[in-house]
């Protein structure tokens, strides 16, 4: 195990960080064992074992080491844990060090140090802006192999390829006043929210709340460390119960009227499974008020080959040796442009780092933090420029020089400094990210060279506030002053009326002017020598931007795509801001001009598992079974989804076919008994005084003086006149009707008619109630079904007369009430038996056991579907397909002549729904009676050699009939009714089927079974 | 992620609701008497308005209640909501007539 040599002793009164050296952690990198300690990240705890080469980056290949401390890192990118649990693209800065924490470095081959594909660097010219457009466009045919190739040498990272064995939930929150980002000025303002009792949700993507504060030493606050302060913040917060604080939480994504989503890694950090717990959960916020606190994020400066391992954010160099404790270097070098540069030369001479000079772009740095660091002895080189860094898997020195008073040049020879570490500071951008995402309009500030929040974008629906770095706030004492105020001002306008309290006194180093170059100069421009790198994940250069913008690219969002530039996981967090910077100073413009790219979520990667939570296998979509389902399974059923409902197929015996077990089941239920579980039918009580007068309207059949225990077929139209649901309606008293509708249209159905009543006929009394669930359904058919029923069923007289079709009686069937219809879709004697849920398996049982000595057979959907085609019974759905009319299924019988309306009357009208070739409903007898037709398969009448040809139209059912010993199909074909009798063909693959056109009824035309 | 006043249940997220489009396109009373396109316009004619726009919702997921609502379709902001029958609140929303000009 390798030592941390890049550990700093902890500082007598600076301390040893926020890292806790009595627990030490081993973990490993590409195979390698290390140690850290609690309160790392793998980030710190790497440059703790100095380990700057983290990754290879994207197109050159090059190596790369760790550029930020959090969410920003290009760079170092890490696959973390084995199996399905592995997860690509994380960043080594916010993985929180755990024992045995196994990470690997991604985008290298065969190894992170003899990297093959470092060969794209020697090629570069190769790679110019727009490469990937310009060399692989033509031929496009070929696009699919280029890309695989692409693919395998990017390669971010590996997707797992099993499904994620990890547990994820949902969590719902409706505070007042969400806060997100608990640096100093959020926690100022969930301080002043909270105090008012209001419900505040503060939410931070770290681990440790306090931000900013967390990384500096030369803050105090009421005269006391501000960590002190941060600490009796969080413990007041904590004791408050209407206050919620979501460390390890990103909120990443802001939509419309304060809905905002957030991912807390609950078990991350454990790196275990933890018994009873997600590993993620996923926030679902709709907050009253929103404060955002987010902080800001530093920017890069562009010199030449300034992705060195060991070049990092000025910021970040400070946050590993005053969080962490690590030296990311011994001999640092700063270069900045503005004087928080000069707070990371401080932080590194405090602890005994040798800080070899501070290269400021300012001809004359002044102020208070530059007198400090003067009074240390550092050099500082003011007006200089870094020309170019040194070294290969870890930066070596750097060449400076005097610029031109402009900045746009060299005015001296360039010498050379040793380092092992750059500190690099390009100044300072509000972190806006959450408040473009709501739509809020950014405003370019000339002072502080960075975008901030202009106008938020609904007031009203949406009210939010940006304090602190996130609105451009520079000053910690501002921060804190405008999150109080911030925090108090939400929780009021949610109603509270409590006072402000009092700003705590802080104490912060004094900053002057800064400078900012997007390009600092060389002596040669940029693309003559080295790589100037504005996105350090996507390897865009300055040279590349330049080239876009000379190729004619004038909005940044074309020059984001043709360059990829912004386009990598991280969104262009550190790069975007330069780059409209270079665009718009080749351009001669200024950057509003060019524009500003639009932030989208997630703010940062967010694993999938979190959205679909417990929302998948099993709980993907419900499935609905019927009362009757531990039979069907116990007995062997085949099963088929229809809509959610889960229904029997087949039922096939030892050693059957499908096709077998279907023509059994077809010949039983016409010679002895078939049963059938019709519980999913849908099913809806009508009600009310105007109920009958309401059916009126939404069937196409006259409904006024159907007789009370009298059932009607119906068919539904919309008002397109298109056929939109049938099924069977029983009247059960004057005002008081039993709809049932097809399976799977029974919301639809439901919905349409709550529509009407609501919206166009609201003085009709009538209610609806779904009651499909309430009921389970047995339908017994063939000749033995009256015997049969009969032996169950003292209560109703089941002959003939007294019992005649399309009626309903109420009765007991073994022993059970129920409601019996004589409703048949076999064209057999039938009835269809409706018991109270509850009883729907002891009816079955006791139909099957009664029914034995008939030879009782249990019938699936299949067989169903074969029966009524037998019949030419159609299936909405299966038949129709949304533009079908009931004249074009040879149904107009049942479209009623004399009403003056009902809906979808008037849409039959329309000219084209009237033409005589439309598509009609016809069956198909095939000339060989033993080959069966694919449904959908096309039908024409002049066969070509091959497509294409004239379709006359398509089959929609078809089968092998055992009951007419024969294949049976049927069809919808331009001008059907009037081909009868016409020979078509059938085009298939291979083959050509010829069939005859007949009427769409295959078996016992005269009806003369339905009274058994 | 919208949030929808349903009359009757106050504000709630649009995961629970049904969308109904344009609002107040009625059904004619005496549908033989429209003509070809008349009939048309009905069935299939909607605008497709940027700004505020009085549409249909339908509360699918919460009472199953139809109500209209004034909507920004651009901005999202809600301006009115309001159960069927009550009479359209004069909030700006886009004139036809103007639109169509
Ligand atoms: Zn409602």
């Amino acid at each position: 195990m390798n030592r941390q040599t890049n550990r700093f002793a902890p500082h007598p009164t600076l301390g040893g960080g926020r890292i806790d050296r009595s627990s030490p952690i081993g973990f490993s990198f590409d195979g390698q064992r290390y140690s850290g300690y609690a309160g790392d990240t793998l980030a710190s705890a790497l440059l703790a074992n100095d380990v700057h080469l983290v990754g290879r980056s994207f197109k050159y290949h090059r190596p790369r080491g760790i550029l930020g401390l959090g969410a920003e890192e290009p760079n170092a990118l890490i696959q973390l844990a084995r199996g399905n649990r592995s997860e690509p693209n994380l960043r080594a800065t916010q993985i929180e060090l755990f024992d045995g924490l196994d990470a690997a470095s991604q985008n290298r081959w065969p190894s992170l140090k003899y990297d093959v594909g470092a060969v794209n660097s020697a090629l570069h010219r190769l790679f110019p802006a727009g490469f990937y457009y310009k060399t692989f466009m033509w031929p496009a045919s070929m696009w699919m192999t280029y890309e695989e190739v692409i693919r395998n040498a990017a390669g971010l990272g590996k997707a797992p390829e099993g499904p994620d064995p990890d547990r994820y939930e949902h969590m719902h929150a409706h505070p007042d006043v969400l806060i997100v980002g608990a640096g100093p000025a959020g926690l100022a303002a969930a301080l002043a929210a909270g105090r008012t009792g209001a419900r505040v949700v503060l939410a931070d993507e770290q681990a440790e709340f306090g931000g900013s504060l967390l990384c500096e030493d030369d803050i105090a606050i009421d005269g006391k460390p501000a960590a002190d302060w941060v600490a009796a913040v969080v413990a007041e917060l904590a004791s408050m119960p209407e206050v919620t604080l979501l460390p390890r939480t990103c909120v990443h994504g802001y939509y419309d009227h304060n809905y905002l989503l957030a991912a807390e890694r609950v078990t991350d950090h454990i790196g275990a499974v933890v018994p009873n717990t997600p590993r993620q959960r996923l926030w679902k916020i709709r907050a009253r008020q929103v404060v955002l606190a987010t902080g800001m994020l530093e920017r890069p400066l562009v010199f030449r080959d300034n992705d060195r391992p060991g070049i990092m954010l000025s910021t970040a160099a400070r946050g590993y040796a005053v969080r962490y404790g690590v030296a990311a270097g011994r001999k640092p070098l700063i270069v900045t442009g503005h004087d928080d540069g000069y707070r990371t030369a401080l932080a590194y001479a405090a602890r005994g780092a040798q800080v070899v000079a501070v290269v400021d772009l300012r001809p004359e740095p002044k102020g208070p933090l530059v007198e400090a660091v003067r009074q240390k002895g550092i050099d500082i080189l003011a007006g200089y420029s870094a020309t170019g860094a040194f070294g290969g898997h870890r930066v070596e020195g750097v060449d400076v020089a005097v610029m031109t008073p402009d900045g746009s040049g060299l005015a001296r020879a360039t010498r050379r400094i040793g380092c092992d570490l750059v500190a690099m500071c390009g100044g300072f951008n509000p972190t806006v990210h959450l408040f473009s995402q709501s739509r809020g309009k950014l405003r370019w500030d000339d002072g502080l060279d960075a975008f901030v929040p202009d106008r938020i974008h609904d007031p009203v629906g949406a009210p939010q506030a940006s304090v602190g770095g996130a609105a451009g706030t520079q000053t910690i004492t501002a921060a804190v002053k405008d999150g109080i105020k911030a925090g108090l001002e939400a929780a009021r306008a949610t109603g509270s009326t409590a006072r402000q309290p009092a700003a705590p006194k802080v104490e912060e180093p004094g900053s002057g002017e800064h400078r900012t170059l997007w390009v600092l100069p060389s002596e040669k421009p940029v693309g003559h020598q080295g790589k100037h790198f504005v996105d350090f994940q996507n390897d865009v250069t300055a040279a590349d931007l330049g080239l876009a913008a000379r190729e004619g690219y004038r909005s940044i969002e074309h020059v984001k795509r043709y360059t990829t530039t912004g386009m990598g996981t991280d969104q262009g967090k550190t790069s975007n801001i330069n780059a409209l910077g270079i665009v718009a100073a080749t351009l001669g413009t200024d950057i509003p001009s060019v524009g500003t790219t639009t932030f989208r979520p997630p703010y940062t990667p967010t694993t999938i598992g979190v959205y679909g939570g417990r929302n998948i296998g099993k709980l993907f979509d419900p499935v609905r079974t019927t009362a009757m389902d531990a039979w069907h399974r116990a007995n062997g059923a085949k099963f088929e989804h229809v809509g959610q409902w889960m229904r029997p197929w087949y039922y096939p015996k030892a050693g059957e076919t499908m096709r077998q077990a279907v023509d059994r089941e077809c010949l039983a239920a016409r010679n002895a008994v078939g049963i059938l579980d019709a519980s999913t039918l849908g099913k809806i009580d009508v009600r009310g005084k105007d109920a009958a007068e309401f059916l009126n309207r939404a069937y196409t059949n006259a409904w006024l003086k159907l007789g009370i225990g009298k059932c009607r077929y119906g068919l539904m139209l919309k008002d397109s006149g298109f056929v939109m649901d049938d099924g069977v309606t029983t009247r059960l008293a004057e005002d008081h009707f039993h709809m049932t509708t097809t399976t799977g249209g029974a919301a639809a159905v439901l919905g349409h008619l709550e529509e009407h009543l609501q919206t166009e006929w609201p003085d009709l009394e009538v209610y609806l109630t779904s009651v499909t669930e309430q009921w389970a359904v047995a339908s017994i058919c063939g000749p033995k079904c009256r015997d049969l029923l009969a032996e169950l069923c003292d209560d109703i007289d089941l002959a003939n007369e007294a019992f005649p079709f399309m009626s309903m009686k109420e009765g007991t069937v073994a022993g059970i009430p129920a409601r019996v219809f004589r409703i048949s879709f076999t064209g057999e004697l039938s009835f269809e038996i409706n018991v109270p849920r509850r009883y729907g398996s002891a009816l079955w049982n006791a139909l099957m056991a009664a029914g034995e000595k008939h030879g009782i057979t249990p019938y699936g959907t299949e067989s169903m579907h074969v029966l009524r085609a037998e019949r030419g019974f159609v299936i909405v759905g299966q038949e129709t397909d949304g533009s079908v009319t009931p004249t074009d299924l040879g149904m107009d019988w049942i479209v009623s002549k004399t009403k003056t309306d009902f809906i979808g009357k008037r849409g039959l009208s329309r000219p084209d729904l009237m033409l005589s070739d439309r598509k009609q409903l016809v069956g198909l007898l095939t000339e060989d009676p033993t080959e069966v037709l694919p449904e959908g398969a096309q039908i024409v009448a002049q066969l070509k050699p091959q497509p294409p040809m004239v379709m006359l139209g398509h089959v929609t059912s078809s089968y092998y009939s055992a009951n007419c010993g024969r294949s049976i199909a049927m069809a919808l074909i331009k001008g059907g009714h009037g081909r009868k009798g016409e020979t078509l063909s059938v085009p298939l693959a291979g083959k050509t089927v010829r069939v005859t056109v007949t009427d769409p009824i295959f078996f016992d035309p005269e009806g003369s079974r339905r009274d058994g | 992620m919208q949030l929808v006043p349903c009359p009757w249940c106050g504000p709630r997220d649009d995961a629970e609701f049904h969308y109904g489009a344009e609002a107040h396109v009625a059904r004619p009373s005496v549908p033989a008497d429209c003509s070809d396109a008349e009939w048309e316009a009905y069935l299939y004619l909607r605008r497709n308005t940027k700004g505020p726009f009085a549409e249909r919702w339908n509360h699918a997921h919460g009472c199953r209640r139809w109500f209209n609502v004034i909507r920004d379709t651009y901005t999202h902001e809600v301006l009115a909501s309001y159960k069927p029958g009550e009479a359209k609140p004069d909030i700006g929303e886009t004139d036809r007539a103007q639109k169509d000009a």
